[in-house]
């Protein structure tokens, strides 16, 4: 197994920063910190998508040369893919950062289980 | 032995020693930055509710625990454990399925199939573009794009609208109105507290960065179908460069040609364009039709048919998603 971990050493380390950024996401109370955590958590799937799209020994699929063999470039599709989910992660970060900022001129915190106590205190039983 | 000089409260060293520990500030009346007479950092900025300011002060993470009761002490530490351990339980489950992957960088990996292979070798006559992964995103998965596109363009009009400071409504009741307005004058005045202006490090840096920035991006945007690049990193750096602007200048300068009327208008056209124009382009493909769209030879810039303004839209579309981000966040308005 260890062996087959350093094979694919890039998709290893895409899998452990996923983990990292998913434990910042569980352990940490503050907003902005759980947002970072996420953004971790973004970076790890652009390795872990650029990595499938990796082949040896071959170009990137711009083809100055004129070569039109496929054997020559790397796989495009994964780039694209990458392409997609930065865009969305950039939508996703700007409306969570938003969304912070709402709740904390609302509620004058940014951790998360002051928030909630503050929520139970106001609501009407 | 050496011993401490008489003047040595008012030697250059003194000096230069209380400006690093900063003690002294030497820019202090050099640049127009005027501090806030009380920061508030215990108040909420504004909307909270009377009661929510007080009887939580704030105390440190490790000290909670001492002073809550004990079941909340312990589930507090259980849940740490707990998260620790569910988080390496992830992580070891994933390496598990990695070891399995197929390895890294092999021609016969599942991912390098035909559909790969058939971009790159009947892409350059299709679609024109020299660069295969803009061809590919801009001609073949198009409607990917433009969703992408829609995508930003719906977070910012969502960020508008949790962020934005209306202006008074007439609908509004007149004690509410008052608020508002004085919500808006409030962000006003932080903005021109907070932001320093008439710097001169910064204005001078501006002039001669700002112009370098626009040309690269536009460069960028221009030759996606050629070089690496394209709409969306082209777009990225005409917007910092838009910001980096703004910060110089203050927003005297930039409303002069950007207000949210022209925000709007921009991407509005930019994203209508590319909707009939890739509507267009797959109807006529789709019923084997002539499109009459001429692809140009590969390699020059006015070539590979819509790839080139269809990069010019999306590149309008993310350069004003980026500055109204910033402009959002900063003071609630466009």
């Amino acid at each position: 197994m260890a062996q087959a971990l350093l094979t694919n050493l890039h998709e290893t380390a895409a899998v452990v920063l996923f983990g990292v950024g998913f434990t910042v996401l569980l352990l940490h109370r503050n907003l902005i910190k759980k947002i970072m955590g996420m953004n971790i958590m973004d970076t790890a799937v652009y390795l872990f998508l650029a990595a499938k799209g990796y082949i040896n020994g071959r170009m990137v699929p711009i083809m100055t040369d004129g070569i039109l063999d496929a054997d020559a470039y790397i796989n495009p599709v994964p780039s694209g893919l990458v392409l997609t989910g930065i865009v969305v992660s950039v939508s996703t970060t700007a409306l969570m950062l938003a969304l912070t900022i709402r709740l904390y001129e609302r509620y004058g915190s940014l951790d998360l289980d002051e928030i909630l106590m503050r929520l139970k205190e106001e609501e009407p039983s | 032995m050496s011993r401490p000089k008489d003047h040595i409260e008012t030697s250059r060293w003194k000096r230069f020693q209380n400006w690093v520990n900063g003690e002294t500030d030497i820019l202090l009346d050099s640049m127009e930055i005027r501090q806030p007479e009380q920061p508030p950092e215990e108040e909420p900025i504004s909307g909270a509710s009377p009661d929510a300011g007080e009887a939580h002060p704030y105390t440190p993470l490790w000290v909670r625990p001492f002073q809550e009761g004990r079941s909340l002490r312990y589930f507090r530490r259980w849940y740490q454990v707990m998260s620790v351990l569910v988080c390496l339980g992830m992580i070891a489950a994933l390496l598990w399925t990695v070891a399995y992957l197929p390895p890294f960088g092999d021609p016969a990996n599942p991912a390098n199939n035909e559909v790969a292979a058939r971009y790159i070798e009947k892409g350059l006559q299709e679609t024109g573009a020299v660069n295969m992964v803009t061809g590919m995103i801009l001609d073949y998965r198009a409607f990917d794009t433009f969703g992408e596109s829609c995508v930003l363009f719906i977070a910012s009009c969502c960020v508008l609208v949790l962020l934005r400071l209306d202006a008074a409504d007439r609908r509004m009741s007149a004690k509410e109105r008052a608020e508002r307005e004085k919500k808006r004058r409030e962000a006003e005045t932080e903005d021109r507290v907070f932001e320093p202006r008439h710097d001169v490090i910064l204005q001078k840096c501006a002039c001669v960065l700002v112009p370098l920035i626009l040309v690269f991006g536009i460069y960028i945007v221009l030759n996606g179908h050629l070089s690496p690049g394209g709409g969306f990193s082209g777009g990225a750096v005409l917007g910092s460069g838009l910001i980096l602007y703004l910060n110089a200048f203050g927003f005297e300068k930039t409303k002069r040609f950007f207000t949210g009327k022209v925000y709007r208008r921009v991407t509005l056209c930019a994203l209508t364009f590319y909707c009939l124009a890739k509507s267009y382009s797959f109807y006529t493909g789709a019923n084997h039709l002539e499109s009459g769209i001429p692809l140009g030879t590969p390699g020059a810039i006015l070539s590979s048919g819509l790839i080139f303004p269809l990069n010019i839209c999306v590149g309008l579309v993310v350069a004003c998603t980026m500055y109204a981000f910033y402009t959002l966040f900063r003071k609630g308005d466009l």
